[in-house]
């Protein structure tokens, strides 16, 4: 079946949402990499195999990642007209017991995290109902209440491997409104004033990119997801498109037709392979319900997307090395300008833009520009997601207001320190940012404020570091990452991250001096000023922040 | 890898866009590496020179033009993986199969005598909240301790 009208998509919604709130019991299992890892997979045969011999009325469906990761396996149970109850840390041999419970309409006490009584999936929103007095509230986790869920609105609560569960919360109807009752112009118009912002560091306003693209010379242009997460300690995007691959491609689908291009691709890391197949299987159903390929909801429009996986290299996050890659070279970077969005993928005019970014616009469409700006601060419109990892309690994937301060998320979201230890600093934005102390934490989390401070947004990885973290050993972590995955082809970067390296070796060993430590200032300063790409240019901030920030470290090194 | 295999891959990239990289992907995937032969057949049939795919399996780390031993384990290096010991990991791995190997310039490739394992460093698998965590042909083992080593070894066939 071909969606062709509103009426169209409107039965599919009701279709998706007897999905979802199947009138009799529904367990769904988190399966995303992470969960399959602690058991979610061996968890969902165990139940498929207990519920297809014994009780074929509940409904047993595979769900993304809430983003507790902490907690996982984490399943969640939904019993008709009560609150939809999270469980944590299941095992399998909680199966039996889980699901014979479900059939009396109840849930395992101890195993619950907390309840949902409705949730707004911000397309859409769905009423569970109530029950469970002894069970927590999901706002009074938290972890939780200090988030606010939008890119993250579905993940964990429906069936990534199902187009119907996505539409049944109110999915592709943001891409029905642009495509059968916007111009593109309005279109680009509303995310321009939404103030949405490149999610893959940078923060370029994505309005504008797109206003460029299409005004851009030639016929055939192409749109790009950046899917090549290759920051270490950063895997929303990965979470992501495993939860919900579909909020991916209905924003590339407004992109493309605000654009009026015809061809979309998905770069995306070879390392990710349930993402790959995820997506795979996103694409042929969309297909097939006739919202990619030709005629799109039978308005006229063409448009497709291909995937192409990269191969392990940090420095292909790089726009024109990106073009490269999927070109099928080597992903060496070339001089800016030409920008991609003049000469990019075979030399047609191609717009770039991260997961996240394409992630927000059906959003965008949905709500308004208006509302979107609402959320967030001035400037830095929206939310974040954010990968808290490291040596944090509450590890995780959590999604919060851009200006929301580190304090709130490493402490009120993260509770500080793992196992009580004190945390001394944080890492934002990869090898390409820089370590800020704790006394910094005030600091709010947006594109200008980690500048200040020396660091950058970057995709997203937050790596906290305790009193146990010698941070010189970070910093020479870092050069030795950026080194490995320097290209090669310019001086400063190929040359002095090699010799910052040495030197930080040297120090480390305690034979540095203070020769030592200035040339290793003033080498940085100048691959900083004098490198091709951002690779080279951002790769000696974890070394300038950690001298700034915590010179007696290095000073503790120096031979005596 | 046969013709028939190969040109089956090849069907399955009619688009110029990502095709090559998409082509070795499977290659080194179906081998657990580029085998040259393969690669040769590779460049005659995209037309491409040899020069250039040999570039490319060189330029980008997802590829190994060595084979490796009946059981792969990547370990990852990731920046949350490093601050939880890491190194650790791959330490105790190296001494229960008495490998000595240096990973200190950030690449590492050793397979065991007998070529049952081989033990090969990566950089991040955006596994983050497992740390440290490392993949045995494909399954995902995380919160590793050196502990737990022998365990994970037992279980593809190693004896102490």
């Amino acid at each position: 079946m071909k969606i062709q009208s509103a009426r169209d998509l409107e039965s599919a919604r009701r279709e998706g949402l007897i999905k979802i709130q199947p009138g009799r019991p529904r367990i769904g299992v988190g399966t995303s990499s992470c969960g399959i890892a602690v058991g979610g997979m061996a968890l969902y045969e165990r139940m498929k195999k207990i519920i297809q011999d014994e009780y074929p009325d509940i409904s047993l469906v595979k769900t993304g990642c809430i983003g507790f990761c902490k907690e996982e396996p984490i399943v969640s149970v939904s019993i008709p007209g009560k609150s939809l109850v999270l469980l944590h840390k299941v095992q399998p041999d909680d199966a039996e017991r889980i699901i014979s419970l479900a059939m009396e309409g109840r849930v395992p006490q101890e195993l619950a995290l907390c309840k949902i009584q409705d949730w707004d999936h911000i397309t859409g929103s769905l009423v569970h109902g109530g029950g469970f007095d002894g069970i927590k509230d999901y706002d009074e986790i938290p972890f939780f209440a200090n988030q606010k869920k939008i890119i993250l609105r579905n993940c964990g609560l429906i069936n990534p491997e199902d187009i119907m569960e996505y539409i049944g919360t109110g999915g592709y109807f943001p891409a029905f409104k642009a495509i059968t009752s916007m111009e593109p112009e309005a279109v680009i118009e509303e995310v321009k004033r939404s103030g949405l912002r490149g999610r893959g560091g940078a923060g370029f306003p994505a309005g504008i990119k797109w206003e460029i693209t299409k005004k851009a010379s030639g016929e055939e242009k192409y749109i790009v997801c950046n899917a090549d997460e290759g920051d270490p300690g950063a895997y929303m995007n990965r979470n992501e498109m495993e939860s919900d691959p579909h909020m991916l491609l209905e924003g590339m689908l407004i992109g493309a037709y605000a654009m009026g291009v015809h061809e979309g691709l998905i770069y995306i890391r070879a390392e990710y392979p349930l993402a790959i197949e995820r997506l795979i299987t996103a694409l042929d159903q969309a297909r097939s319900l006739g919202l990619l390929g030709k005629n799109i909801l039978n308005s006229g429009f063409d448009f497709d997307i291909q995937i192409a996986t990269g191969a392990g290299a940090f420095v292909c996050g790089e726009s024109t090395a990106l073009a490269a890659s999927i070109e099928g070279k080597t992903g060496r970077p070339r001089i800016r300008p030409p920008r991609l969005t003049e000469k990019g993928i075979f030399g047609r005019p191609t717009d770039l833009n991260n997961v996240e970014t394409w992630c927000n616009v059906p959003v965008i469409i949905a709500k308004g520009a208006s509302w979107f700006s609402s959320v967030g601060a001035k400037g830095n419109t929206g939310t974040k997601v954010f990968s808290l990892v490291g040596k944090v309690d509450n590890v995780g994937m959590v999604e919060v207001p851009l200006g929301t301060s580190l304090n709130t998320i490493i402490f009120d979201i993260g509770n500080g320190g793992a196992q009580g230890r004190r945390v001394k600093a944080v890492q934002t934005g990869g090898p390409s940012g820089g370590c800020i102390p704790v006394r910094l934490f005030d600091t709010p989390v947006d594109y200008e404020s980690l500048n200040k401070v020396g660091t950058m947004m970057g995709s997203g990885g937050l790596v906290v570091m305790d009193e146990d973290t010698n941070m010189a050993d970070i910093a020479r972590y870092f050069i030795s990452f950026a080194s490995g995955e320097s290209c090669g082809k310019c001086v400063p970067c190929r040359e002095g991250l090699k010799h910052m390296l040495l030197i930080l070796n040297r120090l480390i060993a305690g034979k540095g001096t203070v020769k030592d430590l200035n040339l290793l200032k003033e080498l940085s300063e100048t691959v900083q000023k004098t490198s091709l790409c951002g690779l080279g240019q951002t790769a000696p901030n974890p070394v300038l922040t950690t001298m700034q920030y915590f010179k007696e470290e290095y000073d503790e090194l120096l031979e005596a | 890898m046969d013709e028939r295999t190969l040109d089956e891959i090849i069907e399955r990239y009619p688009y110029p866009s990502g095709r090559t990289l998409g082509i070795l992907r499977e290659v080194q995937i179906k081998e657990k590496h580029i085998p040259m032969d393969t690669l040769k057949l590779v460049s005659e049939k995209l037309d491409t020179p040899l020069s250039d795919l040999f570039s490319l399996v060189t330029f980008y780390s997802f590829f190994s033009l060595k084979p490796v031993g009946e059981h792969l384990i990547t370990v990852c290096m990731g920046t949350p993986c490093h601050v939880k010991g890491a190194e650790k990991i791959l330490q105790s791995i190296q001494e229960h199969l008495g490998l000595s190997g240096d990973s200190s310039d950030g690449k590492y490739l050793e397979t065991t005598p007998d070529n049952k394992f081989t033990v090969e460093i990566a950089r991040c698998f955006g596994a983050c909240s497992m740390a440290p965590v490392l993949h045995v042909d494909g399954d995902l083992y995380g919160y590793v301790t050196p502990e737990k080593i022998p365990e994970i070894l037992t279980r593809y066939g190693w004896k102490r």
